[in-house]
C-alpha cells in the first residue's frame, strides 16, 4: 500500500462517518448473522419436523454450558477493557487484558473439548440423531469462529509489541473487539436454544 | 509499493501478488474468460450425446478414459458430471467473476475516482480464493470420485449419494468467501472512497448495479454457505440433515439416522440462488446503461427509475426464491406468495429495459461495436425475461418445469443477454485497459456470428420444451414423446459448435490488440465518467490530478457547449 492510502484509511468516510475498516467489519458481521440465522432456522425447522426431540438437559451437560457463558461473557468484558486500554494508549494495560482475553477463549475451547469428550465416550456422534447432528455442528462451527477470535487476538497481541502507536491500532483492536462480541452473542443464542430449550 | 509496479518492464510476479485493483481486475477477467471457455467445451461434449445418443464422441471419444467413455460414447455419469460442471463453471467461475472480479475491481474505483479499493489486500486475498476454489473446481475430473453428478443445484439425497460432490463442496466454500470479502470491499469502496461532489445521485449507473450487486451477494451467498457445510457434515459426518427416515437406495436401506430434510435443501439453495440470477444480470445492465448512453450521445432516460428498479430488484430477490421448486412440494397459500412476488420483480426489469429503449429514442446513434453488443442485449434480455413469465405462474410451471423450455429461457437471459453485454464492456473498456482499441471488422464478425449463433442454440429449445422434452435426460430417444423434436437437438449442437467457431476472432482479436491494436488517446469514446478521466492504462494511483465531480454521470449534448459531452470531473461557469 502507498502511504497516502494509508494515511487516508484512519480518517472517517464523509458520508459514513466511519472508517473503512469498521464499515467493512460490519458489514462482515452483517454476513455472519445471515449464516447463523441459517443454521438457527434449520435447527428450528429440523426440530418442528422431528418425531421426537430430546429435552436438552437430559442429553447435554447443562452446567458445564453454564460455566462456558460465564467464561464468554467475561472474556468480552476484557476485550472492552483491552480496547479502552488501547485507546489510552496503555501498552502494558492493553497487553494484560488482550492475553486474559485470548486465555478465557482457551478455556471455552478446553471446557468445550471435555464435553465433547463425554459424548464421544458414550458413543454419541454427529451421525446419532439428528439432535446431534445439530449441536456439533452448531457448537462446532461456533468453536471455528472461536479459533477465529484466538488468532487475530493473538496477532494483534504480537503486533502491540511494534505497531501500538501506528494510527491504525485502535481501530484494529475495535474491530476484533466487534467480531469477538459477535461470536460471544452466538454464544448466549446457542445456549438456551441446545441446552436449556 | 512504488509508483510504476505494474509497467512491463516488472517481473511476472508482480501481474500475480499485486494489491492494485485494475491488475486484480484484469486478472479476474482473463481467469474467466479462460473459465468459460472451459465450461464452454464440456456443453460442446454434451451437445453430441444429445444430437447422436450413443454414438462414439469424435476425436475425443479416443482420448477420453474407457470408465468416462467406453468405446468413445459417453457413460450416463459423465454426462451427468458434464451438465453439474457447466452450470457450476459457467455461473460461479465464469459470468460472475467476469462481471463482478473483472469488471466491478478495474471500473468501480475508476468512475468513483477512487486511488484504489478500500481493502487491496483482500481484493488480491479474494482473486486468489476465486482462483484456487476454480481449481479445485477444475481438477474434480480427475480425482477420485470425478466430478459432481448432481447438477449445479445439488439437490439431496442423490447429491450426498453420488461420488465427487464433497470436493465440488469444498471449491464452494472457497469461492462463496472470494465473493464475500469482494462485496464487503466493493460496498465500503463505493460508500467510503468517492471523489470530492461525487454525490449518490451522481453516480454512474454501472457503479449502482455493483452496489445492488454486492448487496445480494453480501446477505444472499452465506445462507448457502452454512447449507453447503451441512451438506457435507451429511457426506463426511454421515449426519442426516437431507436425509429423511428410512431411507431406501437400490432396495438397500440407507444406514443414517434419518429426520433430516431433502426440502430444506432447496430452500436454502434457492435463497441464493435466486438472488444469483440477478448478480449475473445486474452487472450486465450496468455496463449496457454505460454504453448507451455514451453512443447515443443523450442523457440516459430515467436515472431514477433505473436506480430505483435495482434496488427494488435487490431488495425483492429475496422474497421470490421458491418459485424454483413450485412442484417440489409446497402448500399452495405458499405458492401464491411466491407467484405474487415473482410477477411483482418482473415490473422493475421492465422498467430498466424501457428506459434502455427510450434512451434510443431521438440519439444520433454511433453504432461503434460496444453499442451492437449493447443493442443486442435489449431484445435478447426481452425474450429472456418474457418467456420467464410462464414459469412464475404455477399453473404454466407444472406443464414447462424441468423441460427443455426452461433452460432455453434462462440460457436467453444468460448468454445473449448477459454474456453478450459483458463482451461489450470487453470492447467499451479495451482501449482503457491497455491504451489500444481492439479491431472493429473482427468485432463486428464476432457480434453477429455470436448474436446468429447463440439464437440457434437457444430458440429450439423452447419448441422441444413446449413439445414435454425433459432436460436432464441422457437419452433424449428414451421417452416416446421426446424423439419428435430429438432432431432439433442436432440444429442446437451445429449452432454451438458454429458459436464456438465464432469465439476465435474474438480470441485472436483480444490478444493481437493488446500489443498491435490501434493506439488510442484517453478517452477514446468522448465518456462523461470519471473512468475516462484518468490515462490509458491509468498509473498507480489512477489519477494525475485531483478529481472534484461537478455534474451527473451522463452530461450529453448540453446546450450551447463547445463539445457534445461534459465530463463529470469539468468546471463549466454558468
Amino acid at each position: 500500500m502507498s502511504g497516502t492510502a494509508a494515511v487516508l484509511t484512519h480518517q472517517p468516510g464523509e458520508s459514513t462517518g466511519v472508517t473503512n475498516a469498521k464499515l467493512g467489519i460490519w458489514l462482515f458481521l452483517a454476513s455472519e448473522i445471515m449464516l447463523f440465522s441459517t443454521l438457527f432456522t434449520t435447527y428450528i425447522v429440523l426440530r418442528i419436523g422431528a418425531a421426537s426431540w430430546p429435552r436438552g438437559w437430559n442429553v447435554l451437560n447443562v452446567p458445564l454450558g453454564m460455566i462456558n457463558t460465564f467464561v464468554l461473557i467475561t472474556s468480552s468484558v476484557t476485550m472492552v477493557m483491552a480496547y479502552a486500554k488501547a485507546h489510552e494508549r496503555d501498552l502494558k494495560g492493553f497487553q494484560r487484558y488482550i492475553s486474559l482475553t485470548i486465555l478465557l477463549a482457551f478455556a471455552f475451547l478446553v471446557i468445550k473439548g471435555f464435553e465433547w469428550g463425554a459424548h464421544f465416550r458414550h458413543n454419541e456422534f454427529p451421525s446419532t440423531s439428528i439432535f446431534h447432528a445439530v449441536y456439533f455442528t452448531l457448537t462446532g462451527l461456533h468453536g471455528l469462529h472461536v479459533i477465529g477470535g484466538i488468532i487475530v487476538n493473538s496477532t494483534l497481541l504480537y503486533l502491540s509489541r511494534t505497531d501500538f502507536e501506528h494510527p491504525l491500532f485502535v481501530g484494529r483492536v475495535e474491530g476484533a473487539g466487534l467480531y469477538w462480541h459477535f461470536v460471544d452473542i452466538v454464544w448466549i443464542f446457542l445456549f438456551p436454544a441446545l441446552y436449556l430449550l | 509499493m512504488n509508483h510504476d509496479s505494474h509497467s512491463s518492464s516488472k517481473p511476472f510476479y508482480h501481474y500475480f501478488f499485486s494489491t492494485d485493483h485494475k491488475v486484480i481486475g484484469l486478472l479476474y477477467t482473463i481467469t474467466a474468460l479462460v473459465f468459460l471457455l472451459c465450461g464452454f467445451m464440456l456443453m460442446l461434449v454434451m451437445r453430441w450425446q444429445l444430437a447422436f445418443p450413443g454414438s462414439p464422441i469424435p476425436l475425443l471419444g479416443r482420448i477420453l478414459s474407457p470408465s468416462l467413455a467406453p468405446n468413445g460414447v459417453m457413460t450416463p455419469n459423465f454426462y451427468n458430471a458434464l451438465g453439474a460442471m457447466h452450470g457450476t463453471i459457467m455461473v460461479f467461475l465464469g459470468i460472475v467473476p467476469l462481471g463482478v472480479g473483472g469488471f466491478g475491481n478495474y471500473v468501480l474505483p475508476l468512475q468513483i475516482g477512487a486511488e484504489d479499493m478500500a481493502f487491496p489486500r483482500l481484493n488480491l486475498a479474494s482473486y486468489w480464493f476465486f482462483l484456487s476454489g476454480g481449481l479445485l473446481m477444475l481438477s474434480s475430473f480427475i480425482l477420485p470420485g470425478g466430478a459432481a453428478q448432481s447438477g449445479w443445484t445439488s439437490y439431496p439425497p442423490l447429491a450426498i449419494i453420488n461420488p465427487g460432490q464433497t470436493v465440488w463442496l469444498f471449491a464452494m466454500v472457497l469461492l462463496i468467501t472470494s465473493s464475500l470479502l469482494g462485496a464487503i470491499n466493493f460496498l465500503v469502496t463505493s460508500l467510503n472512497m468517492r471523489a470530492a461532489g461525487m454525490k449518490l445521485s451522481r453516480l454512474p449507473i454501472f457503479v449502482w448495479a455493483q452496489i445492488v450487486t454486492a448487496f445480494l451477494l453480501l446477505l444472499a451467498f452465506p445462507p448457502l454457505e452454512a447449507a453447503s457445510v451441512l451438506q457435507l457434515m451429511d457426506r463426511i459426518a454421515h449426519t442426516s440433515f437431507y436425509l429423511p427416515q428410512g431411507l431406501v437406495i437400490l432396495g438397500m436401506r440407507h444406514i443414517a439416522s434419518g429426520g433430516g430434510q431433502p426440502l430444506l435443501w432447496q430452500h436454502l439453495f434457492w435463497f441464493l440462488a435466486h438472488p444469483e440470477v440477478y448478480v449475473l444480470l445486474l452487472p450486465a445492465m450496468g455496463i449496457v446503461s454505460e454504453i448507451i448512453a455514451n453512443n447515443t450521445r443523450k442523457p440516459i432516460h430515467g436515472y431514477n427509475v433505473i436506480v430505483g428498479s435495482m434496488i427494488a430488484i435487490g431488495l425483492l430477490a429475496f422474497v421470490v426464491w421458491a418459485h424454483h421448486m413450485f412442484i417440489s412440494g409446497m402448500s399452495a397459500v405458499l405458492s401464491d406468495f411466491f407467484l405474487v412476488t415473482t410477477m411483482i420483480i418482473s415490473v422493475p426489469s421492465v422498467a430498466i429495459l424501457t428506459s434502455f429503449v427510450f434512451s434510443l429514442r431521438g440519439g444520433s446513434i454511433r453504432f461503434t461495436t460496444p453499442m451492437l453488443f449493447a443493442l443486442a442485449f435489449l431484445p435478447m434480455f426481452g425474450i429472456g425475461g418474457l418467456t420467464g413469465l410462464p414459469l412464475g405462474l404455477t399453473v404454466t410451471d407444472i406443464y414447462l418445469h424441468d423441460t427443455y423450455y426452461i433452460i432455453g429461457h434462462f440460457h436467453y437471459i444468460v448468454v445473449p443477454g448477459s454474456l453478450l453485454a459483458l463482451m461489450g464492456g470487453v470492447y467499451y473498456w479495451f482501449p482503457k485497459w491497455f491504451g489500444r482499441k481492439m479491431n472493429d471488422t473482427l468485432g463486428q464478425w464476432h457480434f453477429w456470428t455470436s448474436l446468429i449463433c447463440m439464437n440457434g442454440v437457444f430458440f429450439p429449445m423452447f419448441i422441444q420444451g413446449l413439445a414435454g422434452q425433459d432436460r436432464r435426460y441422457y437419452d433424449p430417444m428414451a421417452a416416446l414423446h421426446s424423439v419428435p423434436t430429438q432432431p432439433l437437438h442436432v440444429v442446437s449442437s451445429a449452432f454451438a459448435g458454429l458459436l464456438f467457431l465464432s469465439q476465435i476472432p474474438f480470441i485472436y482479436n483480444f490478444f493481437h490488440s493488446i500489443w498491435h491494436g490501434e493506439k488510442t488517446d484517453d478517452n477514446p469514446w468522448q465518456a462523461t465518467t470519471l473512468d475516462w478521466a484518468c490515462p490509458s492504462p491509468p498509473p498507480h494511483g489512477n489519477f494525475t490530478k485531483p478529481i472534484r465531480v461537478y455534474h451527473g454521470p451522463y452530461e450529453y449534448s448540453p446546450v450551447g457547449h463547445k463539445t457534445d459531452w461534459i465530463a463529470q470531473n469539468e468546471e463549466v461557469l454558468a
